[in-house]
């Protein structure tokens, strides 16, 4: 196929993803807002004037870009996940394997399906941020490119649990048991060096403290580990996760029998 | 050159279970080629290969003579696959349905919209073009689907069991669209458990049992290869018992006889002789019709007959008396 056709078919594939949860936008796009808003009211105002200062920095603008992150890495991931394993469910996934499309095309639609309900999910958040806390950045490049990244990683990660699901308890046991523990120990809520040294180890291990403080450092300029690193794991993670999705996206996982 | 040409092609699933075993058989441009075969036979499996769905364990499969491994997308762009379920969201719309398919194979958005408002006009979809698909009748649902397969154009067109549980006038509305699909150039092979069908529409015929082909060739060769007529008499007034011994029928009603005439003793006669007893013969049917009675001959299936048998627990000749006691 030529590469404008090739471009066509993602196109078609990115259209039908934000068609997809743009039609349910109440139940896709304005829950986090919500969620947000809670947070802040519940330990941004009442809890985190008894809390005072972390880091710094007040409660409120300590957290709010672990919060910013929580709401993306969910949307991103669960966005994929149940899109992918629907199609899969419904068969309708079958219009995409028997079109003419190379498996690169076809996974980088889905995740870029992914990453811009991502965007929309970081402007609504940031949005709502917006009316407690100010607005500032160290650097807004820093910010964008790991709120990109994290997309990129976490719908790839909602990829991969797709093609490996059987059912639809497999797709939102991950997001509930694993990754919104993995989130909130990585840092939304307090600085790790608040933890005792065993458990900065643990925490180490965890992807999301790196993704989460890159960002923070984005708008504070404040990181628990060296900015570069944190950037650097997040963006190799994502590098790794969209590969590993190809990798069995081509090799028929979950798709072809 | 040939549509597709499949050769040795075999497949074992998981768990070692053999779906196809050497299949090899090829399709003319411009055909209309049947794959019939019983359930579990292959035919889904040798589709499914086909159009990419389902991996090979080893063989060819070319299309208008692009391979399906060096050649992936060129062979697979000639394609338009109709499944036997109906695989697009419930809640998408119509047009969409059509539009998106175009662009999935790379039609830009303003042609695929034109493309896609041509062929929806052209199976009477066009009012229902923004109905959800949910809102569709299964009829509806049937010529979205092949309006779908024919977004892009095809020149080989793939059904899987396109009439399989829809009323008869939705039957005979799917056989005129694609008879007017194959008209236009469009190669096409259908699988389907309705034989009357393949003998209806198909030109050439493909038998799989067991994951092989038991025979590939045209229709009139293969109905040449009948050597009896299964048929049922019906005459206006009761068939004598002597009437049946002389024809080795069997009576199956008064006024009803089933009948196996070989071709070689041809009708004439048989119907002379009824005459001669008296028994004037008012309509006639074929018991099965004749490809699917080649087609129980050639799998290896019984052709069982429509009337019960004496000794049938439930239907058979002590369960009917006692139920009329």
């Amino acid at each position: 196929m030529k590469r404008r056709s090739l471009l066509v078919s993602y196109q078609t594939i990115v259209i039908r993803e934000v068609t997809r949860f743009t039609r349910v936008w109440l139940r896709t796009l304005i829950p986090p807002a919500v969620t947000t808003g809670l947070y802040f009211i519940i330990f941004g105002t009442l809890m985190g004037e008894r809390i005072g200062s972390m880091d710094g920095l007040p409660y409120s603008d300590f957290m709010m870009p672990g919060l910013l992150m929580l709401s993306v890495v969910l949307c991103s991931y669960t966005n994929v996940a149940s899109s992918v394993f629907s199609s899969r469910f419904q068969h309708y996934l079958d219009e995409i394997l028997v079109a003419p499309i190379p498996d690169f095309v076809v996974i980088s639609g889905f995740i870029t399906g992914g990453v811009i309900r991502g965007m929309m999910i970081a402007v609504i958040v940031l949005a709502t941020s917006a009316m407690f806390v100010d607005i500032s950045a160290w650097s807004w490049w820093l910010v964008m490119l790991t709120l990109f990244l994290s997309s990129v990683l976490f719908s790839a990660a909602g990829l991969v649990n797709a093609l490996f699901a059987k059912n639809f308890d497999d797709i939102s046991i991950i997001p509930t048991l694993i990754l919104t523990p993995l989130i909130y120990l990585g840092g939304v809520f307090y600085p790790v060096s608040m933890l005792p040294e065993k458990w900065q180890a643990v925490t180490a291990l965890n992807p999301l403290f790196y993704v989460i403080n890159a960002t923070r450092a984005g708008f504070s300029g404040h990181c628990d580990t060296s900015i570069a690193f944190a950037f650097g794991v997040t963006l190799v993670s994502a590098a790794a996760m969209f590969l590993l999705a190809l990798w069995l996206f081509h090799r028929g996982t979950g798709v072809k029998s | 050159m040939d549509a597709l040409s499949v050769r040795e092609l075999s497949k074992v699933y998981k768990g070692g279970v053999k779906a196809l075993d050497g299949v090899s058989f090829s399709v003319g441009e411009g055909d209309f080629y049947a794959l019939l075969g019983p359930n579990g036979a292959g035919k889904s499996t040798t589709i499914g290969i086909i159009a990419g769905l389902v991996r090979k364990t080893s063989g060819t499969v070319s299309v208008f003579g692009r391979d399906l491994d060096s050649s992936t997308m060129a062979a697979k762009s000639l394609i338009g696959l109709v499944p036997q379920d109906f695989d697009f969201s419930q809640f998408d719309r119509v047009f969409d349905v059509v539009v998106n398919q175009a662009g999935l194979y790379g039609m830009r958005r303003a042609l695929a919209r034109q493309r896609a408002e041509q062929i929806l006009r052209r199976v009477e979809l066009w009012e229902k073009r923004n109905a959800e698909t949910r809102e569709l009748s299964g009829g509806m649902k049937r010529r979205l689907l092949i309006a779908r397969a024919l977004a892009h154009n095809p020149k080989l067109l793939i059904l899987d069991e396109p009439t399989a549980g829809v009323d008869i006038n939705v039957r005979r509305a799917t056989w005129d669209l694609l008879r007017l699909i194959n008209r236009s150039g469009t190669a096409i092979i259908l699988t389907t458990h309705y034989l009357e069908e393949a003998e209806t529409l198909c030109r050439s015929v493909g038998i799989i049992n067991h994951g092989r082909i038991v025979t590939s060739t045209t229709i009139d060769d293969l109905m040449s290869l009948a050597e009896k007529e299964d048929i049922i008499l019906y005459s206006d007034s009761a068939i004598p018992t002597e009437a049946a011994e002389r024809l080795g029928g069997t009576l199956v009603g008064a006024r009803t006889m089933e009948l196996s005439v070989a071709h070689s003793r041809g009708l004439n006669s048989v119907f002379a002789e009824l005459d001669s007893m008296g028994v004037r013969i008012i309509g006639m049917k074929n018991r099965l019709n004749r490809l699917e009675s080649l087609f129980m001959h050639l799998t290896g299936g019984e052709a069982k007959s429509s009337a019960p048998a004496e000794d049938d627990p439930v239907f058979g000749g002590d369960a009917a008396e006692g139920d009329r006691e």
